[in-house]
Order: C-alpha cells, then sequence, then structure tokens
C-alpha cells in the first residue's frame, strides 16, 4: 500500500555509525506532515555500571562523553555524597565549582567558535566549505584564532590541574576531592581566568557587531521558524541566578512564572521519560503536565534546557558583567522568557562570561588553597546528583548496597531533556522552508541551525562537535521511491 | 624536489568523543600537522563522503587513525574499507584497542540493557512496554535504527591493526611523538604498541618502599601519604600492570591508575598481571601460614572485573559474559 507522504531523510553520511538522524515526511500538499530526529546509539551504562564500586562511577561515567566529562564526574561524585551521607568541606566545593567553571570556559569556547558560531560569523548562506572553523579563522584572522584555540585549551588545563587529566578527570570522592590546589597552581588558573574575562568580553562583542547589527540576523533569530514557546529547566542558587555546580533545579512556565523549585532528590515527583519505538533516546517531559506528543505551550511538559533554558529558568547571573549582558539580552527581546532558539547562541556566550568571572573569583578566594578538602563518609545508601552540564541539566541517581556497590544506577543526560524540544524545532524549521513540494537546498542550513543551536550530544555521543557534519538530503515521491538528493 | 605531503585519516566508531578531543588538545601543533600531512578524510571536519573513500585507491591512504570500538556491523563495514585503502592502520585510544568503559558491557547482552533503560527506569513511564525496534511503522510511513548488537568487540578483533596508541584518551605527548615517527619514517616495527616500555609505576614519583601491605582499603576510606606509593598503602594502583607514557597523570593528584594505559610489554593480559603484582604484594607466595590472610585480603577486593579488566574487557581471555539463549 503507497501513502500519500514523500519523506524527506535529512542523515549525516556518518548515520551508519550511530549519529542523529532527521526523517521529514511530507503530505500530497507538499507540507510538512511530521518530522522525527532519531538516536540511532544507546551504550547500556545505567546496566553495566550494576555492581561496579562506587566511588568508580566517576570516572566510568565520564566515559558517557569525552567532550563534556566533567559534567558527569561531578553529577556522580554529589550523587555520591548524598548516597554516603556526606557534605564536602567549603573549600572542596569551591575547588570541584572552580574546576566546573574552567570547563565551562573550554566547553562553551569550543561550541561557539568550532560548531555554532561559523552559521553566524560565516553566516547562514555561506557555502557549507566555509562554514567551519576554518571559515571562522578567515572571517576573523589568525591573531584572534590563536586566541580562540589559546583559551579553549585555557579551560582544559584548568580542569588539568585540578582533576589530574582534563580528558576524563579523576579528583573527585564522595565527601570531598582528592588533592587540594597548590599556591601555585592557584596563580597559574587566576592568571588564566583574567586573560578568559576578557576573551569572553571579546565574544560577546563579535557577537553584537556581527550578529546583533546585521538586520538580516536578527530577524533570522525572531522568526516564528525558530520560535518555540516550552516550559524551561535549570538550577539557581538561594538568589535565583543560575549555577553550573550547585543549587536547586528551578522550572518555569512558557510565560516566565516559577512552575516548580526542586532539590536533587525530588527529581521522580517532576520529571518523567517517554519511549518511543524509533529512538534509542528517550523523551523527557513534566510529570504534572504529562506526555501530549510533539507539540509546544502550556498544556505540554516539554520543557528546554542548556544556557537559554538556564537563563529563562533564573532571575539573573551572579557576576557582574554577566548580569549586564543577561539584562541586555532580555531588553533586545523585550522580556521574559526568550522563546527563540537560536538566542541559545547568545545565552552561550553571556555563560561564557558568567564562568570566567566566577572562575577569576574563586581563583581569588582566600579558601581555595585550604587543605580541608575531604570529609569522612558514612553509610551507604541512596543519592541524587545534579550539576548544569554545558548542553543542560545532568541527574545521576544511585542505589548503593551495604559494600557499597552499585546496586541500581538512573541517568537523565543533559541532551534527553532537549530530545523532544529539539524535534518539535526541526519540525518547524522544515516547515518554515518546505512549502508545496520544493525542497530548498537552504533546508540543510535552516534544519542544521535549528538543532545545533542546542548543541546537541546525542546519548553524550557527540561526534560531530566540532566542524562541518555532512549532510544527505532523500527525497521519495508518495511511493517511496527515490526522485531527488541533496548531498554535501 | 619538495617531498610530496603525507595522507592522513581519522575515523571513529563508538566512543564517547574524547579521542577527538585529545587531538584538539595538542592546540596550535595541528598548524604542524597540516605543514606535514593533508587529511583525506575527516567526517567531522571535513566533507569527504563515504563514496570518495571506496573511489580512492587501495593503500591510497599513508595512515589511518582509528578511534572507538566495534559494536555494528556498518562500524565492521567502515573499519574493513579503510584497512584496504590505508598503508598503516592505527587503534587510536582504549576504545580501539581493547574496547574501554563501553566494553564493560559485554557483561550484559541486549535484553538486559534495554529492560533496565526502557522498562525498570525510575524515571521511565512505559505501560506499554515499548521497545525501540530497527524498522518501526509510524502513521507516515517507516523508520529505521540500526540494530543494537550484543557485542563490543576491539578494532583488532574485525581487521588487522599495524599499531596502538594507548590511553583513554591517548596522551598528547604520545599523539605528537607518533606523528614525528610517521613524519621521519620512523615506525618501529607493526605490532607495536606506540609508548615507552615503562610501566605507569616507573613515571610516578611517588616513594616504594617494598612494603608488604595487610589491609586494602578503597579510595575514600583513607587519605594516603602522598609522598608513598598508593599500592603500598593499601589502594589497588593498577601503575604496575598498565603501561606509561601519561607521566602517571591521575597520581599527580593522589588518585590510583585504573589501567587505561593497556597492558605493559609482554604482559598480554593486564588484568592477570595486576593479580600476580598484587599477590606478591600481599605476601601470597612467600609463606604458607600466611595464605589463611592473603586469601582474606584477595577477599577484600570487590568488583574485581570492574577493578582489573576495566577497559579490557572485551579484549581479554574473558571477553564477555557468556549469553545462555533462552
Amino acid at each position: 500500500m503507497s501513502r500519500p507522504f514523500k519523506v524527506v531523510t535529512i542523515d549525516p553520511i556518518t548515520r551508519l555509525e550511530g549519529h542523529g538522524k532527521i526523517s521529514i515526511f511530507l503530505n500530497e500538499a507538499g507540507e510538512v506532515e511530521n518530522a522525527y530526529l532519531q538516536v540511532p546509539e544507546l551504550r547500556g551504562f545505567e546496566k553495566f555500571c550494576e555492581g561496579r564500586k562506587a566511588e568508580d562511577l566517576p570516572q566510568i561515567t565520564s566515559r558517557i562523553c569525552g567532550v563534556c566529562p566533567v559534567a558527569h564526574h561531578f553529577a556522580a561524585t554529589k550523587a555520591l555524597d548524598a548516597a554516603f551521607n556526606v557534605e564536602p568541606p567549603s573549600p572542596a566545593k569551591k575547588l570541584r565549582e572552580l574546576m566546573y567553571c574552567g570547563y565551562y570556559i573550554y566547553d562553551h569556547t569550543l561550541h561557539f567558535y568550532y560548531l555554532g558560531g561559523p552559521d553566524f560569523v560565516v553566516g547562514p548562506d555561506a557555502p557549507p566549505t566555509e562554514r567551519n572553523i576554518i571559515g571562522v579563522i578567515k572571517k576573523v584572522g589568525l591573531e584572534i584564532a590563536k586566541e580562540v584555540i589559546k583559551h579553549r585549551a585555557y579551560g582544559q588545563k584548568i580542569t588539568a590541574i585540578i582533576g589530574g587529566k582534563a580528558t576524563h578527570p579523576v579528583c573527585g570522592l564522595p565527601g570531598g576531592i582528592s588533592k587540594s590546589l597548590s599556591e601555585e597552581g592557584r596563580q597559574e588558573i587566576e592568571k588564566m581566568a583574567a586573560s578568559s574575562v576578557e576573551f569572553a568580553k571579546f565574544s560577546l562583542k563579535l557577537f553584537h557587531d556581527i550578529v546583533l547589527k546585521n538586520k538580516k540576523y536578527l530577524d533570522l533569530i525572531l522568526s516564528e521558524a525558530y520560535t518555540m514557546k516550552t516550559y524551561y529547566m535549570g538550577l539557581v542558587d538561594e538568589n535565583n541566578n543560575v549555577n553550573f555546580y550547585d543549587g536547586k533545579v528551578r522550572v518555569v512556565t512558557p510565560d516566565g512564572k516559577e512552575f516548580v523549585k526542586f532539590a536533587p532528590q525530588e527529581y521522580l515527583d517532576v520529571i518523567e521519560e517517554h519511549v518511543e519505538p524509533w529512538s534509542y533516546v528517550k523523551f523527557t517531559y513534566l510529570k504534572k503536565i504529562g506526555w501530549k506528543g510533539f507539540t509546544d505551550g502550556p498544556d505540554n511538559g516539554i520543557y528546554r534546557v542548556g544556557p537559554l533554558g538556564r537563563l529563562n529558568a533564573a532571575e539573573g547571573m551572579a557576576t557582574p558583567l554577566a548580569n549586564e549582558e543577561y539584562k541586555r539580552m532580555y531588553e533586545t527581546f523585550g522580556g521574559k522568557p526568550v522563546h527563540s532558539t537560536l538566542a541559545f547562541h547568545w545565552a552561550r556566550l553571556i555563560e561564557l562570561l558568567y564562568a570566567a568571572e566566577r572562575t577569576l573569583e574563586l581563583s581569588r578566594d582566600p579558601e581555595i588553597t585550604s587543605t580541608d578538602v575531604r570529609n569522612k563518609v558514612g553509610q551507604p545508601g541512596e543519592g541524587v546528583g545534579i550539576v548544569e552540564a554545558a548542553r543542560g541539566t545532568l541527574i545521576h541517581h544511585y542505589v548503593l548496597d551495604e559494600e557499597a556497590l552499585i546496586k541500581r544506577m538512573n541517568l537523565i543526560v543533559a541532551t534527553t531533556n532537549n530530545a523532544a524540544a529539539i524535534n518539535l524545532s526541526i519540525r518547524n524549521a522544515a516547515k518554515g522552508l518546505i512549502k508545496g513540494r520544493e525542497v530548498s537546498e537552504g533546508l540543510l542550513n535552516m534544519v542544521e541551525m535549528a538543532f545545533r543551536a542546542y548543541d546537541p550530544c546525542f546519548a553524550c555521543a557527540t561526534h560531530y562537535a566540532f566542524g562541518e557534519m555532512p549532510l544527505k538530503i532523500e527525497i521519495y515521491d508518495s511511493n517511496r521511491k527515490l526522485i531527488k538528493t541533496i548531498k554535501r | 624536489m619538495s617531498k610530496e605531503k603525507l595522507k592522513f585519516a581519522f575515523y571513529w566508531a563508538a566512543s564517547c568523543g574524547g579521542c577527538e578531543i585529545a587531538v584538539l588538545d595538542i592546540d596550535e601543533k595541528i598548524l604542524e600537522v597540516l605543514e606535514i600531512a593533508d587529511i583525506v578524510f575527516w567526517p567531522v571536519a571535513i566533507d569527504v563522503k563515504y563514496k570518495d573513500v571506496e573511489a580512492m585507491p587501495d593503500k591510497y591512504i599513508d595512515v589511518c587513525f582509528f578511534n572507538g570500538a566495534i559494536r555494528t556491523e556498518e562500524q565492521e563495514h567502515l573499519a574493513k574499507l579503510l584497512r584496504r585503502k590505508s598503508k598503516v592502520l592505527v587503534a587510536f585510544g582504549s576504545c580501539a584497542h581493547e574496547g574501554c568503559i563501553p566494553g564493560l558491557a559485554n557483561l550484559h547482552n541486549r535484553k538486559e540493557i534495554f529492560e533496565r533503560a526502557y522498562l525498570e527506569s525510575e524515571s521511565t513511564a512505559n505501560p506499554e512496554r515499548i521497545f525501540p525496534q530497527t524498522k518501526v511503522e509510524v502513521e507516515e510511513g517507516v523508520l529505521t535504527i540500526p540494530e543494537f548488537y550484543d557485542t563490543v568487540k576491539t578494532l583488532d578483533q574485525t581487521v588487522e591493526v599495524d599499531y596502538y596508541l594507548p590511553g583513554c584518551p591517548p596522551p598528547v605527548d604520545l599523539i605528537l611523538k607518533a606523528v614525528e615517527a610517521i613524519a621521519k619514517n620512523e615506525l618501529p616495527p607493526k605490532g607495536s604498541v606506540l609508548a615507552p616500555l615503562k610501566s605507569v609505576c616507573d613515571e610516578c614519583p611517588k616513594k616504594k618502599e617494598s612494603k608488604q601491605i595487610s589491609q586494602i582499603y578503597r579510595v575514600y576510606e583513607i587519605t594516603p601519604n602522598p609522598e608513598k606509593c598508593l599500592l603500598e598503602q593499601g589502594i589497588i594502583c593498577m601503575g604496575p600492570a598498565t603501561r606509561g607514557g601519561c607521566g602517571a597523570q591521575c597520581l599527580t593528584v593522589d588518585m590510583p591508575c585504573t589501567g587505561c594505559g593497556g597492558p605493559c610489554p609482554n604482559e598480554p593480559e593486564q588484568g592477570a598481571a595486576m593479580i600476580g603484582a598484587l599477590a606478591s604484594i600481599l605476601g601470597v607466595e612467600q609463606e604458607k601460614e600466611r595464605e589463611i590472610d592473603a586469601e582474606k585480603l584477595i577477599d577484600q577486593i570487590r568488583d574485581p572485573v570492574g577493578t582489573f579488566y576495566r577497559y579490557s574487557l572485551p579484549h581479554s581471555i574473558l571477553q564477555r559474559k557468556v549469553i545462555r539463549n533462552e
């Protein structure tokens, strides 16, 4: 039986290795009927971590993602704090947060200059061969490119000083951290942080000059195709300022009101996951609102996380320069929350500035070189740890047996929280572009931009985190016969 | 006459992305690499399609750096294709080398992994017991996803491998040395691991006193003396059984080596080698009357597979848990 639909498959050429895959279905009128983002990979950490020693989890789970290992490392460490019923000493918490902010400097720099930024810096209409880091270098010049390389490396260096290794750090222990920071290390971090503040300011200026002063880009950001009214989620401190490492999780409604604010151990009251047979990723939603399929608005429990999710869910930034820029963003958009998906890029740079300012603050904290970095653990039990990974709220939940081996483990990774929203964004972008059967070549750019804004890390297997992702669109007629292929 | 540039390829299979970050971590030296080599295939960065690779003459690529383990038919296909097109194939990083942490999935099968993720998960509401399917009819048509296999394999369990760059991820220093050896045409005999012959212990600055231990501690149970050998303080450290080249980085923050560098030269079974090293430090081979104590000590070791084979299960003699067909 034939169906009255065309199917457009946008498949990374790398799909065969387990990457994201998008299928867009058109109806007989040639309009978008539906869109599916499929995640073809699963690795089974939740199962094979059973039986492991609890204290090994910060290092084992960091292998979920080599791009954001620090996020998993500390989500796990915090889950162990809770499971062993131990509160780390204040200097240990500060050291963890310091390393965490270093990770943000590295990760947000990576995304803005190597991945998402090229769309704007080089231009959404530029040839794909130029919309990559090399194109960025051409546009901004080699001197600035060296600054980009340098500051990405600084972020990694900060992690390595405190964590032992930048990729797959080892310092996290229940009740604290394995080693205190030397004065020499502190000075090195302070220097790198001061430089990173200037670099973040520069990056924002670049964004203002190239993107915000360009009406064409601004119109694109504000366009219907990239707008979606959802709930937002992120960690906040006691003043409802954005925090990456610690605090409570705050959720706001599509019109910006506080919906719920919860402690890590309460996450099961708030979040639930839905399974679809066509993807290995699960789809999270707010339990009280419920799962109503792939639609936006206040009646569906879909929410968004990540830079824009965090800024929308909070009331400000805890450092002065970042907070100024925070206010500027909401003034530009005319209020909160901002529903434009492409505003994720702006939010990311505001966070880069915050991370750099906070790194500098912490590097000058009188407690930061204290040797009081470990407390004794209690009896093993159950614990939940939540941090904000660069890509969004990350939850680790462990149940330990009496020998402190993992009995059960549950994870909600950052991109899972956004999976439903990314699906929707892709559908909206496709609807904006596909009209009356003709599939524009520009679809590639538009759809790519829609999901790249989230910096997606499918199954935390970010294989295309930098550079250009090769894509392919296949167009089938209503008999599902291949009639056209667009490739690049 | 100017020397012709080398042709490099980078590829990943089942991995976490950390190996790509390790390549970026050579920072500005990437510009030097680009002076001696053209990158002819790197799907994350360069727009070269599979069909372009297929169109290359055999042995067209001088060196292919392949990271990630093999878990799907497609990954296997690419491993075979790149083997044919490359003069030299390097297993880059612990996943390609030994299976690494994702290889611990070999302790279970697909069914167990699916049930945990999609049914038993505390946050999942799935009353209709839906599992992902390789082929699904939705309202508008058919959607497909690749099959998830039971067993994780290493690269050399799939194709012939010329060199191994160990580590999770490989240390920047080893990457640069390997590139230098390639550039100068000074690669060691095929089959070599491109890392020093030393163990992590040999690179560790902590003081060893050839002490025997009377009790084993878990890392959170004691704060070790930072000047002294962790193993001699009762913390299981894989240093004696693990190949160096990393500069004993983990030990710089007083945490034990967990073995990501793989086995030492001439000790293909890393787990067995470590158990041997432990036996001697526990005094098992020394006095008969101490045997009971030694047994008691060994009995303290929790999760031996996750301790001794954390990075090498698929590559080890254990390889995987036996699957019984129901």
